[in-house]
């Protein structure tokens, strides 16, 4: 058929397929797929910084986490909207999200116990979707990869505050420091699970890679993390919870342990720490919020009346 | 609970004085007013612009892709309209 012959053609030159184009139906629903849980993974995101925002030791951490949280509604924000390009429904896909149909990125169903996990989502969680979302910037789909350029400059605003965090608390006391290796090993294994499932296992992946919807697998960014993260953790003083890693020159990276899949399943499942909770704060902020949307909208209505 | 229908906006953003208003996204808001407010906290939370434009999504007309070829055949050929189209002498000076 010529119209997917040209679709094939344009994706295969790296030129980007915009939203009045013709396009598979399953590249339009793998798209709606990805997105959506990206856009939910920025929203339920708030939650976790969120509860620390009026316990931020100074005003100045707490006008820097207001803003990061301000941008993670944001980053939702620019990814519904790209959904939208698809003739997907924002509402809709709200409603998927809170009744449990759609998924979010399994890193937020884990508590943020102490300020130090503030300091580690921004240096290990923010710094593992950067590794993720950088090769997004080149995505087959347009209004996804603009979407992601914007987001990736505002993340790394994000990255540098965690990780400056931390340096302020490794030059602090001794219970101070202890706390940053608390979190690290905390965080450390949720933040490997973030580039999903090994390659083997990951059953999306061939064909977004012909696609161009993903540019690499999930192991080589899981590789590409750990290589750069080692060299931050020895900066920062802090070790990472894994006696295998080490420098291997043969390869030309580090060797790491291996992921309790048990685990990362049985999060993805619901049965993390959190998932009940962030899912119930989501619905209530949805239908607390019902009786604004209506109003606004029917202001909206009565002043047109009137014009 | 009721769905909300607010309308979706297409949102253009001036970057500084001397460019052109850009789109950068859209966004759904009840009214134009409270378009242009949305606007300014979702695109410009970084200086990234000192105007804004916002226009109902289904208020633009927009050429469609299926008609490619044919809509944009008639500057496809007029390659005199374009300065490398004239052989002048090397020599010639401000030319």
């Amino acid at each position: 058929m010529d119209l997917e012959r040209e679709f094939e053609r344009v994706v295969a030159a790296d030129h980007r397929i915009e939203p009045r184009d013709w396009m598979p139906d399953g590249y339009r629903r793998t798209l709606i797929r990805q997105i959506a849980q990206h856009a939910h993974s920025e929203i339920i995101g708030m939650q976790p910084e969120g509860v620390w925002i009026s316990r931020a030791p100074s005003l100045r951490r707490k006008a820097i986490l207001l803003a990061k949280v301000q941008d993670e509604a944001g980053h939702g924000l620019y990814l519904y909207a790209a959904t939208e390009t698809l003739g997907a429904d924002r509402e809709d896909l709200t409603t998927k999200l809170i009744d449990g149909k759609q998924k979010y990125s399994s890193i937020f169903n884990y508590p943020t116990l102490t300020f130090a996990d503030v300091g580690v989502i921004g240096w290990l969680v923010d710094g593992a979707a950067i590794c993720n979302q950088v090769p997004l910037c080149r995505t087959s789909y347009g209004p996804y990869a603009r979407a992601m350029i914007r987001v990736c400059k505002e993340e790394s605003f994000h990255q540098r505050q965690g990780y400056e965090l931390l340096m302020t608390m490794m030059r602090g006391t001794e219970a101070q420091r202890a706390m940053v290796q608390d979190a690290v090993d905390r965080w450390w294994w949720p933040a490997l699970m973030m580039f999903g499932p090994s390659d083997a296992e990951s059953s999306n992946t061939e064909q977004s890679m012909v696609w161009r919807i993903k540019r690499h697998t999930n192991d080589e960014l899981r590789q590409r993390f750990v290589d750069m993260s080692v060299p931050q953790a020895k900066m920062l003083g802090v070790t990472f919870p894994d006696p295998k890693i080490a420098w291997n020159a043969e390869r030309g990276h580090h060797d790491f342990g291996e992921i309790d899949w048990d685990e990362f399943w049985q999060v993805v499942k619901g049965n993390g720490p959190c998932n009940a909770e962030r899912i119930e704060n989501r619905r209530t902020a949805h239908e607390d919020g019902a009786w604004v949307r209506e109003a606004a909208a029917a202001y909206a209505a009565k002043k047109e009346q009137v014009a | 609970m009721t769905r909300s229908s607010w309308p979706l906006y297409e949102v253009f953003v001036r970057g500084k004085r001397g460019l052109n208003h850009v789109h950068v996204g859209s966004l759904h808001a009840p009214d134009d007013e409270m378009a242009v407010r949305n606007a300014r906290d979702l695109y410009t939370r970084r200086n990234e612009g000192v105007s804004i434009w916002v226009v109902r999504a289904d208020a633009i007309t927009a050429s469609s892709p299926d008609e490619k070829d044919p809509f944009f055949a008639p500057a496809g050929d007029k390659v005199y309209r374009h300065p490398t189209f004239y052989d002048i002498p090397q020599d010639v000076p401000h030319l």
